[in-house]
């Protein structure tokens, strides 16, 4: 128990550390943060392992320790406890009167039976000796605090088995595209260590809309979005089914659960290069950056003639034109979309087999040919239109305005038996907490009668039960 | 309204200080009576505020601290019927004043829509039994001091009007064990909803990693009270501790702990 009680503490203590520094687990940016602005310290936190406190060295070692002392101590008590339900009750101890409680009676004939009778219908387990009844109750106690740490255990090995065979996948969709279920088609995929590729069953999935609805009746919260939908058509190769993912609800796709988690707006735009062919055309995914969704996004087309063309995209999806001439959104809806482009020639880099962040354009080597610090100002586009770059580089149009939802495609068989295994522990530590384990005594001797009681713990109801008894056997 | 609740508590809080003697018996029945009346108008309010925002008024932190106040005025109302324990009286009634305080001064927002992460019928379950494990959490923390400061002999003249510490410890051991069973089942409903709208049973956020501590040292309490040179004192620190942190997660890590519990609407 004293052992126990040191290393719960110190678990506490431990998972403290947790909180106060930014974790890879949970907060991958918040390490990265740190890591730019206090590298050195960054480092010595790393090597104490405190951006993973989770998962390291120091944290494991005190839970590995904690459920080994926990089998050693439930262990040999189970044993105790299974010889305890086989046996009978104890001997009727002789000194009954050093018992907590105690009363005793003058004696009216043999009242023996009528105690048997009595602890029998209050659930006692009775013993007849010869001249005296031993009776205890209370099994369900110790029996609801072993389940509750058996329980413990194996929600630790379903945590940990249910970890290793899990798997999540991230996916941007923009509305109209289709997902296919393989390892391909994810922008981001983290299996667990016991991960398999056949997990992966076979679905696709469209995106058919993405509606969010925002709040236009409180004044206090107005233009807060309050719900968003993402409409899919699922195929899973029998049938196809249509239904919405919303947040708190996620689809039931075969074999995983997708969640969405994000969505933002991706304007469709066709570019023509200098010599008039398409050097890009379709939707593009833009990254919200703030609260009424001023976007950025990049567009990048290598091959593009004479030079390639890259461009940095803001979208604001209700412009206002601020006193700076930059433009700001006051409102996350598209009520007037604006799109505005700085454009740059040169060489984007792709060519060198270096792998790039298709939401970063590097500038340094490219020329700015049109935008607000360079020699043209930035091209403003609303949909529909169309404007020529500068210098007969090409030609650019905003076509149409789509949506984009980020998915996530996420299975761990662990959960259904963690929650199975918690919601055991729960009910049996109720039991371990409530029930009473006691003993009870009654002895018959020549002209008296003896009354004693015994509990496990601290138990102030004793002298209660004893009366009680004594008025029910005795019958007045 | 939410001043009214106020006003009468303070009064109610007077009153039940007198109570500690004995012989001033009619000003302690006062006392409870301007205490009921409080909890009621505060329970209008409460309702009041659910109304006003068409759903459970326990959505973000000046909610839950109002509704938190009316749960361990409810619970200590009822548990007077089942046992005396007329003595913590003047903590609970404190405790809440205090908790009414910082909520109508500190964490007042207006009624706001809820975003789409909390629409969901675990925002009932889960919070309502966060707020009566709290509850339960605070009244037992209220029989932790007493015990300290009765344990370490300090205002005798005041202090042996309460009950013997083993009456204090035993009490105080019955409150934590409800508010223990409570606090498993929002750590495991939380579980369950954190699966349906962060796509994970558990993260590690900051608010789980304090609710994890939290139900750790509680766990450790329980074990204390079953070891040998545990109880007493060192239990009712544990307990005492326990509560610190169930105070430390509502307050510092929701207004300054970066986490996706960001509820407090401030």
């Amino acid at each position: 128990m004293r052992t126990a009680l040191f290393l719960l503490l110190l678990l506490a203590l431990a998972a403290i550390p947790g909180s106060l520094y930014p974790q890879r687990s949970a907060d991958p940016n918040g390490v990265r943060l740190y890591f730019d602005q206090q590298p050195e310290i960054a480092a010595l936190l790393d090597s104490l392992q405190l951006f993973d406190v989770y998962t390291s060295i120091w944290f494991s070692a005190i839970y590995i320790l904690l459920f080994v002392s926990l089998v050693g101590c439930v262990l040999p008590r189970t044993q105790v406890h299974l010889n305890a339900l086989r046996a009978k009750p104890v001997e009727t101890p002789q000194k009954l009167e050093r018992m907590p409680a105690y009363v005793t009676a003058a004696a009216k004939g043999d009242q023996l039976d009528r105690a048997e009778q009595v602890l029998r219908s209050r659930g006692f387990r009775v013993r007849r000796l010869d001249d005296s009844v031993s009776a205890e109750k209370g099994y369900l106690k110790e029996t609801g605090n072993l389940v509750f740490h058996y329980s413990l255990v194996l929600l630790l090995i379903a945590v940990g088995l249910g970890g290793g065979f899990s798997f999540s996948g991230q996916r941007v969709l923009v509305e109209g595209d289709t997902f296919v279920n393989n390892l391909a088609s994810y922008d981001a995929f983290s299996p667990g260590p016991l991960f398999f590729e056949n997990e992966l069953q076979p679905f696709s999935m469209t995106l058919e809309d993405f509606e969010v609805v925002y709040d236009l009746r409180n004044p206090a919260n107005l233009g807060q979005p309050v719900d968003f939908i993402a409409n899919v058509t699922l195929d899973d190769g029998l049938t196809n089914s249509n239904s919405d993912i919303r947040v708190n609800f996620p689809l039931e796709a075969p074999g995983a659960n997708v969640f969405l988690t994000g969505n933002g707006f991706a304007p469709v735009i066709t570019l023509y290069d200098g010599v008039g062919n398409i050097a890009f055309s379709g939707p593009v995914v833009f990254l919200p950056q703030d609260s009424n969704m001023t976007s950025l996004g990049v567009i990048k087309a290598p091959d593009a003639s004479p030079e390639q063309i890259g461009i940095i995209a803001f979208f604001y999806p209700t412009a206002q034109e601020l006193e700076s001439g930059a433009y700001a959104s006051i409102y996350p809806d598209p009520i007037d979309p604006l799109l505005t482009m700085n454009v740059y020639l040169g060489d984007l880099g792709l060519d060198a087999g270096i792998p790039r962040n298709v939401y970063a354009l590097d500038i340094t080597d490219l020329d700015l040919i049109a935008g607000r610090d360079g020699p043209n100002p930035p091209i403003e586009l609303r949909v529909g239109e169309m404007a020529e770059l500068p210098g007969g580089a090409g030609f650019i149009s905003f076509d149409g305005l789509k949506r984009f939802a980020s998915l996530d495609v996420a299975y761990n068989p662990g959960g259904l038996w963690i929650m199975v295994f918690a919601f055991i522990a729960l009910v049996a530590i109720v039991f371990s907490l409530s029930v009473r384990r006691r003993r009870v005594w009654v002895r018959q001797l020549a002209g008296k009668i003896e009354y004693a009681a015994l509990a496990r713990g601290d138990d102030d109801g004793l002298e209660e039960l004893i009366v009680d008894l004594r008025k029910e056997i005795e019958g007045d | 309204m939410g001043l009214l609740a106020v006003a009468l508590l303070m009064f109610a809080f007077q009153l039940a200080r007198l109570k500690d003697d004995p012989t001033e018996s009619r000003f302690e029945r006062y006392g409870f009576w301007v205490l009921g009346a409080g909890t009621v108008v505060l329970g209008v309010g409460v309702f009041l505020r659910g109304v006003a925002a068409q759903r459970v008024p326990w959505a973000n932190m000046y909610e839950f601290a109002i509704s938190g106040a009316l749960m361990i005025l409810t619970i200590y109302l009822i548990s007077l019927r089942v046992k005396d324990v007329r003595y913590v009286a003047t903590f609970v009634t404190g405790f809440s004043l205090v908790t009414l305080f910082a909520a109508v001064s500190l964490f007042y927002v207006e009624v706001k829509t809820l975003m789409p992460a909390l629409q969901s019928y675990w925002l009932v379950i889960h919070v309502v039994v966060a707020i009566m494990a709290t509850g339960f959490f605070a009244i037992a923390a209220g029989f932790h001091i007493f015990y300290l400061i009765k344990a370490a002999g300090v205002g005798r003249a005041l202090m042996d009007r309460f009950p013997d510490l083993r009456q204090l410890e035993r009490v105080a051991y019955r409150f934590n064990m409800v508010g223990f069973v409570a606090w498993s089942f929002t750590l495991i409903a939380g579980a369950i909803w954190a699966e349906r709208a962060w796509h994970r049973y558990w993260g590690w956020d900051t608010k789980e990693v304090w609710t994890f501590i939290i139900w750790v040292v509680y766990a450790g309490y329980l074990h204390a009270m079953a070891t040998r040179g545990w109880t007493g004192k060192r239990a009712a620190i544990l307990g005492l501790i326990g509560f610190g942190a169930v105070i430390f997660n509502f307050t510092i890590v929701n207004l300054f702990f970066k986490g996706l519990h960001v509820y407090s609407g401030l």
